[in-house]
């Protein structure tokens, strides 16, 4: 029981389509996620992959509770969440965190690197915040005078790992990577991977990495779930998935990637 | 990589300094009026009514800007009317925007029903006419600057909530709230410390743009003389009795004019200029 | 002579630092050539100056650009932007804010044929419905007819590309035009703007990011580095060995599946600041 960070059942979740709601009455609802079930063990590096609009983000969001599923069970280290109040979340909200996709508009742009990794800490009661910022920041490669900068002084890169050390700096047991190097260049897209990768061994975290790019995430993930229109087509070791996908929708995201080969065959 | 786009730097403006300038001098010579005012805004001096200011043929030096029809130093007058000005523009202002920005933030940012009341309660309030409001206000409470400044609270809120309403929405959407979230922030502490500061510099710039305004709406009161007794030196009355005389004597009707286009232009520059100082990201 | 020849084009921010460096580059008719780099290289801005499209901000140091020959720089204001709109064309890369969303597809295609060209209404109609049919949009008559925000990105996308290939450009300048689009998608733009661009004999300059997106598309690349273009070669050349150190980091760092263990490799601080020293010394150079 307790070596499962997540156990999730028929989860749920639908969205009102604001642009086909009638003159009067009640929009009707999309559903975005479609029943899915999955578990996470601990110290999983799971990835979520699909296109835009196969409700990976929304699962995320789902996972961690910013969002509430309309039916289904989220098990998190045994406890159910699915519908658990705000006030009841809040104490385990250290256990799990999250890194966000743009790190622009999710760092606050009016605060200084320090407050923003400090920020989480002080709201769980941490005594010492600042000797644990110059520690988050010394984690994720970053010199410790960043701390008196802006969001806005940094590189895309270095912002992320002002998002990665915010995250890291409670010791969560889970981390949810949403889309975090897609907006990166190759180069800091390389050196995040790396420092992930590194994390996840020096910290024992389990790890939940959102893409839509399925190969960035090969040498990272140890499970690969590919999702489309809402639903799980295929939930297997990464191994298998690259070389031996079984839902036709891998098969098609795979061959579409534009390897940097010359000679490869774009059927 | 050293990316050029973040070396371009902004240079503060030379209007946030002649803004800036002018609304400082005017707060000076409002507050030491008394000091350094040649004269008596009321003495009356009928034998040197309509005295030319100083540079134009026939002048008295001791009236600078000349003097009304009867008799009163114009530059007195409008340094004593700025004490006016100035108080009304700052307690309307502040108040108004006190009660207008916090409605539209917990409005913009709680969303839902609250939202629902506030925004209908804004609609409503705006289909009145707002002069005739004003006018019928005052006739109610009576002239006197306590009048006025209510009639500029209670008709300007709206501005306030509307616009700090839209600008917290879009903060709202933003995934720094997100995160705040994630942390275990509860939403009143997340609307304090995340939202507030960034749709603080766009509440200056209303501020700052809503003084104008009051400036503007308590010059109107009292060119109508619904603003406080006649007596009293207002920028308004000034212009009411310049008007009759502008023929005799323009520089009654000009000098207050002036002042009060300056003004009012100086706070809404001073508004602009202001929010793109505090903001730290380049837009 | 090349179709496009940008030769020495330096810009840089009023007053400011370089974002350009002495960028000399060609495109030949029916070629396509990828423009590479990180953001920040400049990359982008090269297509803006071709177009005539620069922000105010930034200024033309110096260089010549010239279009079949013709240097824009000796033409008058207006001719410029004549040549420019019959000549060249653009496939942009948000394909949700390159479109009117309050007003309908068709005329949003039409327009640039009747304003430009001096096409009568309904020959560019008719050639509107003939593109849309070749970028295999499904009920052409239709699509016209609808607005933006009902149809999909990459069906957005296919639009743009119709409509940039429409006045029949010698030149088509595309801004990452894929970079926006899921990857299933994408394979099927990059096919249709090839298949278009081979059938027309189009010079195409294709600004990009994505190494594996040059591979399938380009013949010839130019890698871009603070403004400087560090490398330029074709594309098989490039792909067997680049000849930079920057360059081979690029390609190490970008990420290829079917082989983990050499990809996704951060670029090295040494070839960094070896690159960097490149650029520090063509400053130098130029005495600044």
């Amino acid at each position: 029981m307790s070596d499962m960070i997540y156990e999730i059942r028929d989860l749920r979740l639908s969205f009102p389509d604001m642009a086909h709601k009638p003159l009067f009455g009640a929009a009707p609802r999309v559903e975005v996620l479609k029943g899915l079930s999955f578990d996470v063990p601990k110290g999983e590096v799971l990835g979520i992959v699909g296109g835009s609009g196969s409700g990976k983000s929304t699962l995320g969001r789902a996972m961690i509770r910013l969002l509430e599923p309309d039916s289904g069970t989220i098990r998190f280290e045994g406890t159910d969440i699915t519908h658990a109040e705000e006030s009841a979340l809040r104490p385990l909200r250290r256990k799990f965190q999250m890194i966000f996709q743009d790190p622009m508009s999710s760092l606050n742009p009016r605060r200084r690197v320090a407050g923003i990794i400090a920020g989480p800490l002080r709201l769980q009661g941490v005594q010492d915040t600042q000797s644990c910022v110059l520690e988050a920041l010394d984690m994720v490669g970053l010199p410790r005078s960043f701390a008196r900068r802006y969001p806005h002084e940094l590189s895309g890169g270095q912002r992320q790992r002002v998002g990665i050390a915010r995250a890291v700096a409670l010791r969560p047991d889970f981390i949810l990577a949403d889309e975090i190097v897609s907006g990166l260049d190759v180069s800091s897209q390389a050196q995040v991977l790396n420092l992930l990768e590194q994390l996840v061994k020096d910290l024992g975290l389990t790890l939940a990495f959102i893409s839509h790019d399925l190969s960035v995430i090969r040498r990272l993930c140890s499970r690969i779930i590919v999702m489309h229109r809402g639903e799980i087509v295929e939930n297997a070791p990464t191994v298998q998935v690259f070389d031996a996908p079984q839902a036709d929708y891998t098969r098609e995201l795979l061959q579409s990637i534009p390897l940097p080969d010359p000679d490869q065959v774009w059927a | 990589m050293h990316d050029a786009r973040s070396t371009m730097r902004r240079p503060i403006g030379l209007r946030l300094w002649l803004s800036g300038g002018w609304v400082t001098l005017l707060v000076l010579g409002a507050i030491f009026a008394p000091l350094i005012a040649p004269h008596d805004p009321l003495y009356q001096d009928l034998f040197a009514g309509r005295m030319p200011p100083v540079w134009v043929d026939g002048a008295d030096p001791n009236f600078l800007l000349g003097t009304d029809s009867l008799g009163r130093d114009v530059l007195s007058r409008i340094l004593y009317g700025a004490r006016l000005a100035l108080t009304v523009a700052l307690v309307a202002g502040v108040l108004t925007c006190l009660i207008g920005a916090t409605l539209g933030l917990i409005a913009g940012y709680y969303r839902g029903w609250v939202d629902m009341v506030i925004s209908r309660l804004v609609d409503i309030w705006m289909a009145f006419p707002p002069v005739l409001f004003a006018i019928l206000l005052i006739a109610v409470l009576g002239t006197g600057l306590t009048s006025i400044i209510i009639a500029i609270v209670v008709i300007d809120w709206t501005r306030f909530a509307r616009v700090v309403r839209a600008e917290a929405m879009t903060q709202g959407t933003m995934d720094y709230v997100a995160s705040a979230q994630v942390a275990g922030r509860t939403r009143f502490g997340t609307m304090l410390t995340e939202i507030l500061p960034n749709v603080l510099p766009t509440i200056l710039a209303l501020l700052t743009l809503e003084m104008g305004i009051a400036v503007i709406v308590e010059a109107i009161l009292s060119f109508v003389n619904l603003s406080i007794s006649t007596d009293a030196p207002t920028w308004g009355g000034m212009i009411a009795e310049g008007r009759t005389s502008v023929h005799q004597a323009w520089w009654v009707l000009v000098f207050p004019l002036i002042t009060l286009f300056l003004t009012v232009l100086s706070f809404s520059q001073l508004g602009e200029g202001l929010k793109d100082y505090f903001d730290p990201v380049l837009r | 002579m090349s179709f496009l020849d940008v030769e020495n084009l330096t810009l840089r921010i009023v007053r400011g630092p370089r974002i350009l460096r002495a960028v000399s580059l060609s495109v030949d008719q029916g070629e396509v050539r990828g423009l590479v780099g990180e953001s920040g290289a400049g990359k982008s801005m090269i297509g803006k100056a071709i177009l005539g499209t620069l922000p105010r901000a930034i200024e033309v140091v110096s260089g010549r650009i010239r279009l079949d020959g013709t240097d824009l720089q000796t033409l008058s204001a207006r001719e410029r932007r004549r040549q420019i709109g019959a000549q060249v064309a653009l496939i942009p890369q948000d394909p949700l804010t390159a479109l009117n969303p309050v007003r309908r597809v068709g005329p949003q295609i039409t327009n640039r044929l009747v304003d430009i060209l001096g096409w009568s209404k309904d020959n560019a109609q008719a050639r509107a419905l003939e593109l849309l049919d070749e970028v295999h949009i499904p009920d052409p008559a239709r699509v016209m007819r609808a607005y933006p925000h009902e149809l999909s990105g990459g069906m957005r996308q296919r639009i743009l590309i119709a409509s940039a290939f429409a006045a029949e450009p010698k030149l088509i300048i595309a801004d990452e035009p894929t970079t926006a689009l899921d990857v299933t998608v994408q394979k099927q733009i990059l096919r249709l703007i090839k298949n278009m661009q081979a059938k027309h004999n189009t010079a195409l300059l294709f600004v990009t990011h994505d190494l594996g997106v040059v591979s399938k598309i380009c013949q010839s690349l130019s890698v871009l580095y603070a403004g400087k273009v560090i490398e330029d070669t074709d594309t098989r050349r490039f792909f067997a060995g680049p000849g930079h150190a920057y360059s081979q980091a690029l390609l190490h760092a970008t990420p290829k599946y079917t082989d983990p263990d050499d990809s996704l490799t951060p670029v090295p601080q040494q070839v960094i600041d070896a690159v960097e020293a490149e650029v520090a010394e063509f400053d130098k150079g130029l005495g600044a």
